[in-house]
């Protein structure tokens, strides 16, 4: 652990810290961010009537668009000459998000990365390529500070230039490799295009984070690289990576609780669900000095991991992000997340995962259909198999869904491919209630 | 054994008359076809001359085909023919998944039953009991005539 005093403190310790930061944050957004000061007041909310976590529920909320339009500096909380470095992210719809950082902040990044380096099993005797992109990118810089901080041997090496990379790996006896996961496994295609196996380099851990991925690829990536991967998030909004890691137990990512106040609230209701339930991340920066960002709505949806971790951070474990929270489907009352149907399917055999959920509405209820490809290559001749997997299909669906669904096996590759966005989802409840 | 080419289709209009065609285009020739329907899909089975070529130019449509081992035992087309052959299984355990008949076009008033069985010993349980078990080009013997 690389600051043991505060990862594993006590959960009433922590609490106490918490409460104490937060009331801070709270009156010096207020003072210092119109946006803030606006909202507060609009919602009726004295900043320092809060003295409990439970309060923070009266705290009205931060999107994305409000980021988006005080570009690029009407969210900044200190004056420009007490900010050192920004970054900036590209959203999709064009207009870019810019993030400021006193010297404060980066000083407190480079602890929670040097955290995350440590979480994951690294030393400062590790040799770390840091292949993420340096620049407005906060996954460069932030990866880089983190790496000094710990003591490592930093290279900073950026994305791109895949034979370089493998080159310098092999002859800098590189043994950690932060990147993002669809990166690391094109560094070992190109590995073995080379006739290098990346396996016999003393490269032994990864950390992966800045897009989506999935336990199998975990798995893809361990045994084509010969290395533990390990998992973090972050995001520019709230920091950039280090705002959460996953430690050598790989289950669950310890969130800087110290620095970070998390909640997972029902995207609906925007109400705060129990820890274990799944539900729209939600950040609120304690410490942060040059862009507070209170009860900011991630869109990431996800749930806290119960119970403790055996290595003993006492920081609550957010569970690997599952989809966003744009995608949640509302069935019979149940919030329904398309991406957990993928998860159901990668486990079960003799299905591909791929499928498409089809809503229509019965009378006043809503009838859900799950639209599952049959895999190429499983033995289909006997309709009895057939309705046994398909039997299994549905069970598991329903079990993780804790919604009733039909279960249609479609033939293979009959459902349409798509890169990105695919059309998962074909919601006939609006039309009906029309017609 | 016979290769028997199996298709997994989905319940909807025209997808069966698609595979059809697709057969036809490719000059491929049906000797027996049997569907296994649910409300949700069908399991089509086809006893063809060119098995391989069947499940290939399906998959190059997009249909999901696969080759089965089934046993294809000529029998006298009379009243208990049957019987005597399915017996002849039973008495060994054999079980038979799924069959269906069809009448040789060339043969003397002979039927063929065509089983699925969970017995890879099926085909020589069923010729030491004097049965006429066809190979795959005796069963299209008479595609040449």
């Amino acid at each position: 652990m690389f600051q043991p005093e505060l990862e594993a403190m006590s959960r009433a310790d922590l609490e106490a810290l918490q409460v104490e930061r937060l009331r801070r944050q709270l009156a010096n957004v207020y003072e210092r961010v119109p946006l803030y000061k606006q909202k507060f007041d609009e919602a009726g909310l004295n900043p320092r009537s809060v003295d409990s976590l439970t309060d923070l529920a009266d705290v009205p909320f931060t999107v994305k668009d409000d980021l988006r339009s005080a570009y690029p500096y009407g969210m900044f909380a200190v004056e420009l000459s007490d900010i050192v470095r920004v970054h900036a992210s590209s959203g999709t719809t064009g207009q870019i998000t810019v993030v400021g950082y006193t010297a404060g902040d980066i000083d407190m990044w480079a602890d929670m990365m040097a955290r995350t380096f440590a979480a994951g099993g690294a030393t400062p005797d590790d040799v770390i390529q840091v292949a993420y992109g340096y620049g407005l990118f906060t996954g460069g810089l932030g990866a880089h500070y983190g790496s000094e901080r710990l003591g490592a041997l930093t290279i900073p090496i950026s994305g791109g230039n895949t034979k370089r990379q493998i080159q310098i790996m092999r002859d800098f006896g590189t043994t950690v490799l932060a990147c993002t996961p669809s990166y690391s496994l094109l560094v070992g295609e190109v590995a073995a295009d080379m006739g290098i196996d990346i396996r016999d380099l003393p490269l032994r851990v990864g950390y992966f984070g800045a897009e989506p991925w999935s336990e199998n690829m975990r798995v893809q990536i361990e045994s084509a690289l010969g290395i533990k991967a390990i998992d973090i998030y972050g995001l520019s909004e709230i920091l950039g990576p280090g705002v959460a890691t996953e430690c050598e137990h790989q289950n669950g990512l310890h969130v800087n609780e110290d620095h970070f106040l998390i909640e997972i609230v029902d995207p609906e209701t925007l109400k705060p669900v129990a820890d274990g339930e799944y539900g729209e991340v939600v950040f609120t920066t304690l410490t942060k000095e040059g862009i507070p960002v209170i009860r900011y709505r991630t869109r990431d949806i996800s749930r806290i991991v119960p119970g403790d971790c055996p290595c003993g951070r006492t920081f609550r474990r957010l569970e690997r992000i599952t989809g966003r929270s744009d995608d949640m489907l509302i069935i019979r009352g149940v919030n329904v997340f398309p991406s957990q149907i993928e998860q159901v399917l990668a486990g079960v055999p003799n299905v591909a995962p791929h499928y498409q959920v089809v809503l229509e509405k019965v009378g006043s209820m809503d009838s859900v259909e799950v639209h599952v490809e049959v895999a190429p290559d499983f033995a289909f001749d006997e309709v009895r198999e057939l309705e046994a997997l398909q039997q299994t299909v549905c069970a598991e669906i329903q079990q993780a869904l804790a919604v009733s669904v039909r279960v249609k096996l479609v033939e293979p590759k009959s459902i349409e491919r798509s890169e990105g966005k695919a059309k998962r989802v074909v919601d006939l409840r609006g039309e009906q209630e029309g017609a | 054994m016979v290769e028997q080419v199996s298709v997994f289709l989905e319940n909807r209009p025209g997808r069966l008359a698609e595979l059809a065609r697709v057969l036809g285009d490719a000059e491929i020739n049906m000797r027996a076809l049997m569907v296994a329907d649910t409300a949700e899909f069908g399991v089509v089975r086809i006893i063809t001359d060119r098995p391989h070529e069947a499940r290939e130019v399906l998959e190059q449509h997009g249909f999901g085909a696969q080759l089965t081992p089934v046993v294809a035992v000529e029998i006298p087309d009379r009243p208990g023919g049957l019987a005597d052959v399915l017996e002849t299984l039973s008495n060994r355990s054999i079980s038979v998944e799924y069959a269906y008949c069809f009448v040789e076009p060339w043969g003397e008033g002979a039927a063929v039953d065509v089983l699925k069985v969970d017995d890879a010993d099926a085909s020589k349980v069923l010729r030491e009991a004097g049965f006429s078990v066809l190979t795959s080009e005796e069963l299209y013997a008479s595609d040449a005539g």
